[in-house]
């Protein structure tokens, strides 16, 4: 029989367990707060707000209002009427006394190339125009009669806009709304995306064929002799990047020491040195150095959680050293190889240095253009549409590793 | 691994031939690094070997490039007096190599004590959302570096903070969050909590018994972390192109720009100097993986 007492006395309990088990929690859960308030703060937000600007842009709307307002009425086919006219020739007016015309002249010449000097020149006459301006404005310059640049101030008068995500992938945005693919010419974006994905790709499987049998060695290795070698490994892990880009240009340029090796070997004549830098190869080779020992690492952690036992006993069963080697070993290397394999690939994908200094022309990567728009072209929202594709291939990646490693499982060193 | 008695000759020869490959991949990953050592002597400006070095030529070996980095940038290289005062105030390297220092050093610290905290609190198991928690901490390591720097370039210029240390700093110390996270965590692992609650039953604080018990056991931890999150801030290069200005230019900076403006020499010193600091790092770690372990009892085998 149980009293009211008792009752109440295990209700209270309870409920005393649950304040101290949220108290514990709480105090847990403090001491991750202020790492997440800085991340947050220094980074999350700037990266958001940076790649928002893939699909935001209010240059034109907030320097060209009134056009803007009498351009979303407009249904982009007929004819502009006098209404548009003045208020485009009032809008200029204002933004050629605040000096802000020449950003509306850079952002409609992204969609109608060759419209910039149209912008600027009308500017300086368009205070002395008057009314009717439907005639006023093409007799400075008769392009104004031409549709497509009234279509292509409307396509830059929408804030939110598909485009730059469009232009990253090589389609365009027309005035009506709809989607067209890029002329052939002007489709390098999808030529970029390829060739970064192909280097990525390519440095992966090299990390892989060349990591693989170090971490076997290391990990079979008695531990005196493979915590020396290890060594060999670490060092150029801890070696700036910058240091290991200058090592291969002094290797590989045309008078470097590979060159001048080859020619003492006879292998080539002196007049005919190989370009093995300042191209694809020259980014290939240097990366793969570079990224070595992200794959060693790992592979050479679940190697040692190997026990030799298990291929001595398939070959004790009468297994070759082959199959012994491919249907016992090999499988339970399988984590290492997709943890390194992944780990490379997420760091290769968007690399940025190393194509930026022995590259050339045709070893640059989508990191190299992306910070190209910002710098050279000014194009921060391209930059950022670009930026926006590069980051949806590297998150699911690293949700792929979770899924597959597990977060809690990186090690280093 | 050691070849047994009764091998035969495809065994051998197998076992010969993987020993030599691996040499070869060894070679591939040492011999970039060990390359740079002999051409920063060159006395020639050139990224090569000239005949005289081959030959052993002494004359064809100096240390003119390793002054360079000392006068490169100097007011006034030949003067008698204040000659170091010089150096140390306007030689480019030596400036760079200032803020490298400065830099790094304070986006460490602020790397290494949030995410020491953090790790603390991901270590105990009460921790609400610890995967997700620690998958969003390990994030900086995953996005590139160049969206990293120019989302933070285009929010610090709006705080006033581009083009200052302080916006340096602080983008170097997102990017040595997740090492300090990565290998504090894994010392925590191995890490006896009912040594906290002792301490808690014989009255200490929890701050106390932090800094008393728990931090110099994980010490080690801490130790490499912090290691990590200095080097990472010591090579990096793409946040500094976008976040400094001549101002704030550090070592690696200063290399770049050399790299692709005027190839000298001085370069291949400077490499050659940050090789031995990278050597002298990587023996610390070592030293302090060692004292561990045998701290633990686990003896190498």
């Amino acid at each position: 029989m149980t009293s009211t007492a008792d009752v109440i006395d295990d209700k209270l309990l309870q409920k005393r367990l649950d304040k101290a088990m949220f108290n514990r929690r709480l105090r847990a859960f403090l001491l991750v707060l202020p790492i997440l308030l800085f991340l947050l703060v220094v980074f999350i937000i700037p990266i958001a707000y940076f790649l928002f600007q893939g699909i935001y842009d209010k240059t034109f709307s907030s320097i060209m209002p009134q056009t803007t307002e009498v351009l979303s009425e407009w249904d982009g086919t007929s004819e502009p009427t006098e209404e548009m006219f003045a208020a485009l020739a009032a809008d200029m007016v204002l933004a050629r006394e605040n000096k802000t015309i020449g950003k509306v002249a850079t952002r409609v010449n992204r969609d109608k190339p060759g419209s910039r000097s149209l912008f600027t020149s009308t500017a300086r006459k368009v205070s002395k125009l008057e009314a009717p301006f439907k005639e006023s404005l093409p007799d400075v310059k008769d392009k104004w009669n031409d549709i497509e640049v009234w279509q292509a101030m409307k396509t830059a008068s929408r804030k939110f806009t598909p485009g730059y995500y469009a232009a990253a992938l090589d389609l365009k945005l027309e005035s009506d709304g709809s989607i067209v693919r890029q002329d052939e010419k002007r489709r390098i974006h999808m030529i970029l995306m390829k060739r970064t994905l192909q280097i990525s790709f390519l440095v992966t499987v090299f990390c892989l064929m060349l990591g693989y049998p170090i971490a076997y060695l290391l990990a079979t290795l008695p531990a005196k002799t493979s915590n020396l070698l290890l060594i060999l490994v670490l060092l150029p892990f801890w070696t700036s990047i910058l240091v290991r880009t200058t090592a291969w240009i002094a290797m590989l340029q045309a008078q470097g020491v590979v060159n001048d090796l080859l020619v003492f070997f006879g292998i080539t004549a002196d007049d005919a040195r190989f370009s093995l830098i300042y191209n694809k190869l020259g980014t290939l080779i240097a990366m793969t150095h570079i990224l070595l020992p992200f794959m060693i690492l790992p592979l050479y952690s679940v190697m040692k959680g190997i026990p030799p036992s298990y291929v001595r006993a398939a070959k004790s069963l009468g297994a070759t050293n082959w199959t012994a080697f491919w249907r016992i070993y090999a499988p339970q290397t399988i984590p290492g190889v997709g943890a390194g394999a992944i780990l490379v690939f997420i760091v290769a994908i968007g690399y940025y240095i190393t194509p930026a200094l022995v590259g050339g022309q045709e070893g640059t990567m989508i990191s190299n253009t992306i910070d190209g728009h910002m710098r050279q072209s000014l194009n921060w929202n391209l930059a950022a549409a670009l930026a926006g594709v590069l980051m949806i291939v590297v998150l699911s990646l690293y949700w792929l590793y979770d899924r597959i490693v597990g977060i809690d499982n990186m090690k280093l060193g | 691994m050691a070849l047994p008695a009764y091998a035969g000759w495809g065994e051998r020869v197998w076992y010969y031939a993987f020993r030599f490959i691996c040499f070869l991949i060894f070679v591939f990953l040492i011999s970039p690094i060990l390359i740079v050592l002999p051409l920063s002597f060159n006395v020639e400006p050139y990224f090569s070997f000239t005949p005289g070095m081959l030959a052993g030529d002494p004359d064809a070996y100096s240390l003119r490039w390793y002054k360079d980095i000392l006068t490169n940038g100097m007011a006034n290289p030949e003067a008698t007096t204040g000659w170091w005062a010089d150096v140390w105030n306007n030689a480019q390297w030596i400036r760079s190599m200032r803020n490298s220092f400065f830099i790094g050093f304070f986006a460490t610290l602020i790397a290494t004590a949030l995410g020491t905290m953090a790790a603390v609190g991901l270590s105990r198991s009460e921790m609400p959302f610890k995967k997700k928690i620690m998958a969003f901490l390990i994030s900086p390591l995953i996005v590139p570096l160049v969206v990293t720097a120019a989302g933070t370039f285009r929010a610090f210029s709006e705080l006033g903070l581009a083009y200052t240390h302080l916006g340096v700093i602080l983008a170097h110390a997102i990017l040595g969050i997740p090492f300090v996270i990565i290998t504090v965590t894994a010392t925590l692992v191995g890490f006896d909590n009912s040594l906290v609650q002792a301490s808690y039953s014989m009255g200490a604080t929890p701050l106390k018994t932090f800094f008393r018990v728990q931090l110099p056991l994980i010490l080690p931890g801490v130790i490499s972390g912090a290691l990590f999150a200095f080097v990472t801030s010591f090579d990096e290069v793409v946040v500094v192109i976008a976040m400094a200005s001549v101002e704030q230019r550090t070592i690696p900076r200063q290399m770049f720009s050399g790299i692709r403006e005027q190839i000298s020499p001085t370069i291949l010193a400077v490499a050659t100097i940050l090789v031995i600091i990278s050597i002298a790092l990587l023996a610390t770690l070592e030293m302090i993986r060692r004292r561990g372990e045998r701290l633990r009892g686990v003896t190498p085998t």
